[in-house]
C-alpha cells in the first residue's frame, strides 16, 4: 500500500490547507497595519457571541450550503460547474415569479411551490451548458462562465423592463405578498421574555438546506444514479463499458447541480429581501466553489465549510464596521482557501504522503 | 448616422478593443502551450491597480507600467506553480487568482490611499497621452482619407499601437520561429516535445510568463490610458470577454484581432446608444452586453464552425520514468 490513511486524506490535508490560508490571511492583515489577533477576536465576537450574530452567520451559511452542494454534485461527475452564480440568479427569477403571480394560501405551501420553481429555473439555466458539454463537447467551464454573464444581462433586462413596478426607480420587483413571507429565526425561537436572533435574516430555509445535505448524501452514496455519477466521475471509459450513458449522467448531474444552485435564491429572495433585487446572489455562487473544495465534495464537509464561510462573512462585515479592514479581506481569504485546497492541493499532499510512507517503513 | 459619428464609434471601438486584444493574445500564448487561463481578468485587475498606484505615487506612467507588468507576472508565476509544478487544476487556480486580485487590490488601495478602494486621479505624466502621428493635422482636411487618418488611426496612446503590433509579431513568433513551433507542440503533444529533449516545464513557464506581461500591459492600459486611475473591479469582465474572443478566434492571432475588434465595436455601440431603436423593435442595451457571450456559446456549440482547443490544454504533464 502506498497510500495515506483515509482520515489523513479527508481531514488532515484540508486542515493543513486551511491553516496555510489562515497564516497568509494573518500576514495580509499585518501588512495593512492591523492586529490579526484582535481582528479574529472581533470576528468571533460579532459572528458567534450573540444570537443575532449567529442569525447572520447561519443566513450566509444557508446560501453557501446550497451553492456548495451544487458544485459538489457536479464535482462527483468530474464536471466543474462555475455557473452557480448565474443559476442562482435565474433561480431567483423563478422564486419571484412564483411568489408574485400565484396566490399562495400560506408560507409553507408557498415555500414548497417556490422551491420547485427555483430548482426548475436553476436547472434549466444549467441545461444548455450541460447539453453542449455532453453532445457537442464544448467545455462546461467556459460555457457556464458565459452563462453567468448572460444571466446577469437577462436578469437586468427583466427587472428594469418587465418586473419593475410602475414609478419605482431601482431595478427590483414589487414586494412579495404577505402570505409568502417566511418565518425568521426571530419568529421561531423568541419567547415572550427573551428575543432571540433579533433582526437577523436567518430563516426557515436553513433547515431546508440541512435537509438537502441529507438528500444529496442519499443521492450520491445510496442510489443507483449516485453510483453512476461517481463511476462516471472516476473514469468515463469504465463507466461507458459498464453501460452508463455519459450524455445522460452529464446532463442529469448538471440539472441537479443547477437546481441546487437555484434553490439558494429562496434564502436571499424569499427569506430576506422579500422581493427580487439585482444583486441577490452576492457572489455566493462562486463561494460554493471554495466550500465544495474544502468540504471534499461530501455533504457533511460542505455543511462545515459553509458554516466556516458564514462565520467569515459575518465576521468580515463586523471588521468593516469597526476597523479599517474592508470587506474585501473575505474575498482574499476565499481566494487563498480555493488556492490551497483546490489548485495547490498537491503541494500539501505530496510531502504528507512521503511522511506517512516513511513512518510506515520504519514500523 | 453621418460620417463623423461613424468615425467616433470606430475610434472608441479601437480604444475599447485594445485591452481585449492584449488579454486575448496573452491567453493565446498560455493556452497554445497547454495551460488554460481563466485568470486573465485577475491579472489585468492587479496590473490596473499597481500601474495606477505607482503612477500616482511616482508621477511617472512608465514606472506604473512596469509595476503593473510585475504584479501580473507575479500572479502568472503563482498560476505556473499551481498548474505546472504542482500539477493542480488549472481552472481552479485561475478562479483563485481572480478572487485574489479582486480582494487584494481593494485592500491595498484602501490601505495606501484611503479613498474607498480607488487610487487618486492621474494627471499629466501619470497617464499615457494620445500620440499625434506625423502629418495628422495637415492631412485632416483631405476628404474621406484625411479624417480617417487624423481621427481613427492617429491620436491613440502608445499602448494601442503596441497592442496592434503584437498581432503580426505573435503570428510571426508562433508560425515562423523554432520557439513558436515548440510552443504550439507543447500544447498539442507535450510527450513529443519531451522526446525531442526540450523542457516541457520550461516552455510552459515561458508561455505563462509572456501571458503575464501582456495582461500587465492590458491592465496598465485600462487604468492609465483608457481611464485616469483605478476603481474597484474596473476590468468589469473584460478578461472573460477576451477569453471569449480567444475561443471565437479559435486560438489564432489574426482572427483574435477581428474577434476583439468585433467585441470592442459591440461595447462601443452599447456605450453610445443604450437601447437601439430599429423601428420594428428595440434592441435592449442588456442584449448588446450579453452578445459577446452568446456568440461565443454559439461558436462553442459548433453550429458555426467548430472551436477545438489545443489537445493537451488543461492537462498537467507527467514525465514518464
Amino acid at each position: 500500500m502506498d497510500k495515506m490513511p483515509g482520515w489523513a486524506d479527508a481531514v488532515l490535508v484540508p486542515l493543513i490547507s486551511l491553516l496555510l490560508a489562515a497564516i497568509l490571511s494573518a500576514l495580509v492583515i499585518i501588512g495593512i497595519g492591523e492586529d490579526p489577533v484582535a481582528a479574529f477576536k472581533l470576528m468571533v465576537d460579532g459572528a458567534l457571541m450573540r444570537s443575532s450574530g449567529w442569525g447572520y452567520t447561519l443566513y450566509y451559511a444557508t446560501n453557501f450550503i446550497f451553492t456548495g452542494l451544487a458544485v459538489a454534485v457536479a464535482f462527483h461527475a468530474r464536471l466543474f460547474n462555475i455557473g452557480g452564480e448565474g443559476q442562482a440568479m435565474i433561480g431567483g427569477l423563478g422564486v419571484a415569479l412564483a411568489c408574485l403571480y400565484i396566490p399562495w394560501p400560506n408560507w409553507y405551501v408557498a415555500l414548497a411551490g417556490a422551491t420547485v420553481s427555483a430548482a426548475i429555473f436553476g436547472a434549466l439555466w444549467a441545461l444548455i451548458p450541460a447539453y453542449l458539454q455532453a453532445k457537442r463537447g464544448s467545455h462546461i467551464v467556459i460555457t457556464t462562465i458565459m452563462f453567468n454573464f448572460i444571466a446577469a444581462a437577462l436578469l437586468n433586462y427583466v427587472l428594469v423592463n418587465l418586473l419593475r413596478p410602475q414609478g419605482a426607480m431601482d431595478p427590483a420587483t414589487a414586494r412579495f405578498p404577505e402570505a409568502t413571507q417566511l418565518p425568521t429565526f426571530q419568529d421561531m425561537f423568541s419567547t415572550a421574555e427573551t428575543a432571540m436572533f433579533r433582526g437577523a435574516p436567518a430563516n426557515v430555509t436553513f433547515f431546508l438546506a440541512i435537509a438537502m445535505c441529507f438528500v444529496v448524501w442519499l443521492l450520491i452514496w445510496r442510489t443507483k444514479l449516485g453510483y453512476e455519477i461517481r463511476a462516471f466521475g472516476h473514469s468515463e471509459s469504465a463507466a461507458k463499458y459498464a453501460g452508463i450513458s455519459p450524455v445522460k449522467i452529464t446532463i442529469v448531474a448538471m440539472l441537479i447541480s443547477g437546481g441546487l444552485a437555484g434553490m439558494m435564491a429562496l434564502n436571499t429572495t424569499m427569506g430576506e429581501a422579500e422581493r427580487l433585487v439585482m444583486n441577490a446572489t452576492e457572489g455566493a455562487g462562486f463561494i460554493g466553489i471554495a466550500v465544495a473544495l474544502m468540504g471534499r465534495s461530501h455533504p457533511l464537509g460542505v455543511l462545515l465549510a459553509a458554516l466556516l464561510f458564514g462565520f467569515l462573512y459575518q465576521g468580515g462585515a463586523e471588521l468593516a464596521l469597526w476597523t479599517n479592514i474592508p470587506r474585501e479581506l473575505i474575498v482574499v481569504i476565499q481566494a487563498l482557501v480555493i488556492l490551497f485546497t483546490g489548485a495547490l492541493d498537491n503541494m500539501v499532499r505530496m510531502p504528507l504522503e512521503k511522511l506517512f510512507l516513511a513512518s510506515r517503513r520504519k514500523a | 448616422m453621418d460620417f463623423a459619428t461613424l468615425l467616433q464609434v470606430l475610434d472608441s471601438t479601437v480604444r475599447l478593443a485594445t485591452p481585449l486584444l492584449l488579454a486575448c493574445l496573452a491567453g493565446l500564448y498560455s493556452e497554445r502551450a497547454g495551460i488554460f487561463d481563466i485568470g486573465l481578468e485577475g491579472k489585468m485587475l492587479a496590473a490596473a491597480f499597481f500601474s495606477a498606484a505607482i503612477a500616482a505615487i511616482t508621477g511617472d506612467v512608465w514606472m506604473g507600467l512596469g509595476a503593473g507588468i510585475l504584479a501580473s507576472l507575479a500572479l502568472s508565476v503563482l498560476h505556473g506553480l499551481a498548474s505546472i509544478t504542482f500539477r493542480g487544476n488549472q481552472l481552479i487556480s485561475g478562479v483563485a487568482i481572480n478572487f485574489l486580485a479582486a480582494g487584494l487590490t481593494v485592500l491595498i488601495a484602501q490601505d495606501w490611499f484611503s479613498q474607498g478602494g480607488r487610487t487618486p486621479s492621474l494627471i499629466g505624466k501619470g497617464r499615457f497621452e494620445p500620440i499625434t502621428l506625423p502629418g495628422a493635422e495637415a492631412a485632416a482636411d483631405i476628404p474621406l482619407i484625411g479624417p480617417i487618418y487624423a481621427e481613427l488611426i492617429s491620436g491613440h496612446s502608445i499602448l494601442v499601437y503596441v497592442a496592434f503590433a503584437m498581432v503580426p509579431l505573435t503570428w510571426w513568433l508562433l508560425y515562423r520561429t523554432r520557439f513558436g513551433l515548440r510552443l504550439r507542440a507543447v500544447g498539442e503533444a507535450p510527450e513529443a516535445v519531451d522526446t525531442a529533449g526540450v523542457s516541457v516545464v520550461g516552455l510552459r513557464y515561458v508561455a505563462v510568463g509572456i501571458c503575464g506581461v501582456l495582461c500587465g500591459i492590458a491592465g496598465a492600459y485600462l487604468a492609465t490610458a483608457l481611464q485616469a486611475g483605478f476603481v474597484k473591479d474596473m476590468t468589469a469582465g473584460r478578461g472573460f470577454i477576451a477569453l471569449a474572443a480567444l475561443i471565437f478566434a479559435k486560438w489564432r492571432p489574426w482572427y483574435a484581432l477581428s474577434a476583439c475588434l468585433l467585441f470592442g465595436l459591440l461595447q462601443a455601440v452599447a456605450l453610445r446608444y443604450q437601447n437601439i431603436d430599429l423601428g420594428a423593435f428595440v434592441v435592449p442595451v442588456q442584449f448588446m452586453d450579453a452578445l459577446p457571450y452568446i456568440l461565443t456559446v454559439v461558436i462553442l456549440a459548433g453550429f458555426v464552425g467548430k472551436a477545438i482547443p489545443p489537445r493537451a490544454g488543461g492537462e498537467p504533464y507527467v514525465k514518464e520514468r
